[in-house]
C-alpha cells in the first residue's frame, strides 16, 4: 500500500522525470560555475588554513616539545648552551638555550598541526602559502631563515565570536591595569583632599604603560 | 561559363559551411556543457574563453602517428572514416536554406537522396568495426548495425510523412507547400525524426554503440590522429545535417518573418535552436541499454511514426 502510494507520487505525467532533468540542466547553465581558476586566481582560503608552518624564532625556547611531539619526526632542532652574565652584580649566573638549527621537513610532514598546538611559546604558526613545490625533494627541508621568512605571511588571528571569553592575556592585563589606575585615583585623591579639588580625572600615570590599556 | 562559376561558388559555400558548423557546434558543445554541469569548459586555447579548441585538437590529431593494427584489413580501416564523413557533405548539398532554390543543388527527389546518403554514413562505423580486428570495434559494430536496423524505420516513416502533407519529395518544394499549422499537425513526427537522427548519429543517450565506459569506443577503438578525429568531424558534421534537415522537414525552414530577405537567417536559428538541443540532450540524460534502446524503437517510435503517418493521410483527405 506505502509502496503504491510512493509510485503514484513519483511517476505524475509521463515523461515528466525527462522534463525535470532537461530543467534541472538548463537551470545550471545559467548559474554561476563552480570552477576555480587556480592558477589565474588565487584560491580564498579559510582562516586557519594549512599551507605551511612559521616559526617566530624569537619566541621559541629550544624546549623541543614539537619535534618530540611531531608523529614523523620531520622537525630538526640543534642547540647549544650559552652563559649569560648575572643581572644584577654578585649575582648568579644563568644558562641559556640557543637555537643553532631549526628545520622542517615539509616533504614528511602531514599538516596535523600537532607542532603549533603543542608549542607553548606561541614560537609556531601555520601561514595559507601553499606554493612550494620544488623539483627536488632536499629543497623541501626548511630551515630556519626560511622558516622565519614565512612568519611575515601569517594572518592575524581571526576574531572571536561575539559573546565569547574574553582572552586570558587580555583579562590579566585589564585586572592589572585597572588596580593601577584604582592605585593611583586613590593616590590623587588623597593628595587632594588637603587643598582645592582638582579635576579627578587623568591619573598622568608615569611610566608601566601596560600592553592591555584599559578601555 | 556563367553557369560553371555558379555552381563552383554554391559548393564552395557548401564545403565552408561543412568544415565550420561542425567546429562551432562542437565549441558549443564543450562551453554548454561544461556550463550546464556548473564548469567553464576550455579557457585558454586562442586566448579568449578557449573559442580555438577545437583548432588546437585538429593540430594535436594532425601531429599524432596514423596506426593499423596489424590484423586489421588494411584498405577498409583506412577507407572507413571518409565513409563516414563524406556522405555529410553531400547531404548538405541538398538542404535548402532560403526562398528561390537557395540550396547547394536542387535534387527532385531530395528527401530520398538525402536519407539514402545518410545511411551510408553509417556504414563508416560498420566498416570500421569490422576490419578493426578488435572485439570490441566488432561489438561496437554490431550494435551500430542493429541501430541503424532500429532507427532507420521510424526516420524513413516520420519523413514520409511530410512527403505526404507536401505532396512532393523535393526538399524546397516541401517548403514552398509550407504552412504554419504543419508543425503541430506534424510535431509527433518531428520528435519521432530528430529522436532517431540521434540514435543514427551514435549521440548520447543512444551512443550504446561507442560507449565509452563499456566497449572502450566501440568501432573507433583502433582508431588514432587524423581518421580518428574524421570520425569526430563526422559525427559533428550529422549534428548539423539532423539538425538542418529537422529544420527544413517539421519547422519550415526559411519560413518566418522577412522570409523574403532573411530566409537563411530563420533556417539557421532554428539550426542551431536544434543543435543547442542536441547537446542539451547529451548533457541531461544517461545513456540507454542496449535492449531499452531496441525497445524504444520498436515499441514505441515505430508505432507512433506509424499513427503519425494515418493522422497525416486523414487530414490531407479531410482537406482535400
Amino acid at each position: 500500500m506505502a509502496l503504491d502510494d510512493l509510485a503514484q507520487k513519483k511517476s505524475g505525467w509521463p515523461g515528466s522525470g525527462l522534463a525535470k532533468g532537461l530543467a534541472v540542466t538548463l537551470r545550471t547553465m545559467t548559474r554561476k560555475t563552480h570552477t576555480a581558476q587556480y592558477p589565474d586566481a588565487l584560491p580564498e582560503l579559510p582562516p586557519r588554513s594549512r599551507g605551511v608552518i612559521g616559526l617566530f624564532e624569537e619566541n621559541c625556547t629550544v624546549c623541543m616539545l614539537c619535534a618530540r611531539e611531531c608523529p614523523d619526526w620531520c622537525i630538526y632542532i640543534d642547540s647549544h648552551k650559552e652563559t649569560v652574565l648575572p643581572a644584577t652584580p654578585g649575582g648568579r649566573e644563568r644558562s641559556q638555550n640557543v637555537l643553532d638549527r631549526f628545520a622542517i621537513d615539509f616533504a614528511l610532514c602531514m599538516y596535523c598541526g600537532i607542532c603549533i598546538e603543542v608549542c607553548p611559546f606561541d614560537a609556531l604558526f601555520w601561514s595559507p602559502e601553499f606554493e612550494y613545490a620544488e623539483t627536488d625533494i632536499r629543497d623541501l627541508t626548511h630551515e630556519r631563515d626560511k622558516l622565519r621568512e614565512w612568519m611575515w605571511t601569517v594572518p592575524e588571528p581571526p576574531a572571536l565570536d561575539p559573546g565569547a571569553e574574553e582572552p586570558k592575556e587580555v583579562a590579566a592585563a585589564r585586572k592589572t591595569a585597572d588596580k593601577l589606575a584604582a592605585a593611583q585615583a586613590a593616590e590623587a585623591a588623597a593628595a587632594a583632599a588637603p587643598g582645592p579639588s582638582d579635576a579627578p580625572g587623568e591619573p598622568g600615570a608615569p611610566g608601566a604603560a601596560g600592553e592591555g590599556a584599559p578601555s | 561559363m556563367n553557369d560553371t562559376l555558379e555552381v563552383a561558388l554554391r559548393l564552395l559555400a557548401v564545403f565552408a559551411v561543412f568544415l565550420v558548423f561542425p567546429l562551432f557546434i562542437g565549441q558549443a558543445e564543450h562551453k554548454v556543457m561544461a556550463h550546464m554541469q556548473g564548469r567553464l569548459g576550455p579557457m585558454y586555447a586562442g586566448g579568449f574563453h578557449g573559442w580555438a579548441q577545437l583548432v588546437a585538437d585538429g593540430v594535436k590529431f594532425a601531429q599524432k602517428e596514423d596506426v593499423v593494427p596489424a590484423n586489421a584489413d588494411r584498405r577498409v580501416f583506412q577507407l572507413a572514416p571518409a565513409v563516414a564523413l563524406l556522405p555529410y557533405l553531400l547531404v548538405l548539398v541538398a538542404i535548402p536554406i532560403g526562398p528561390d532554390n537557395a540550396v547547394g543543388e536542387v535534387v527532385d527527389a531530395g528527401i530520398f537522396f538525402v536519407l539514402a546518403v545518410m545511411g551510408v554514413g553509417v556504414l563508416g562505423s560498420l566498416m570500421a568495426g569490422s576490419a578493426s580486428a578488435n572485439k570490441f570495434s566488432l561489438l561496437g559494430g554490431l550494435r551500430t548495425a542493429a541501430q541503424l536496423l532500429a532507427y532507420e524505420l521510424p526516420m524513413l516513416l516520420t519523413a514520409a510523412s511530410v512527403a505526404m502533407a507536401a505532396g512532393t519529395v523535393s526538399l524546397p518544394g516541401m517548403l514552398d507547400a509550407f504552412e504554419w499549422w504543419w508543425v503541430p499537425w506534424q510535431i509527433v513526427g518531428g520528435v519521432l525524426f530528430f529522436v532517431a537522427g540521434l540514435a543514427e548519429l551514435q549521440r548520447p543517450p543512444f551512443d550504446a554503440p561507442v560507449a565509452d565506459s563499456e566497449i572502450i569506443f566501440g568501432a573507433y577503438t583502433e582508431y588514432t590522429g587524423l581518421r580518428f578525429a574524421l570520425f569526430m568531424l563526422a559525427e559533428y558534421a550529422g549534428i548539423v545535417v539532423l539538425s538542418g534537415l529537422t529544420a527544413v522537414l517539421f519547422l519550415g525552414g526559411w519560413h518566418g518573418p522577412f522570409a523574403g530577405e532573411l530566409g537563411w537567417l530563420w533556417t539557421l536559428l532554428k539550426t542551431l535552436a536544434l543543435a543547442f538541443v542536441v547537446i542539451w540532450l547529451r548533457a541531461t540524460y544517461p545513456r540507454l541499454r542496449e535492449d531499452q534502446l531496441q525497445k524504444l524503437a520498436w515499441t514505441v517510435l515505430i508505432p507512433l511514426a506509424l499513427a503519425q503517418i494515418a493522422l497525416t493521410g486523414v487530414v490531407k483527405v479531410a482537406i482535400n
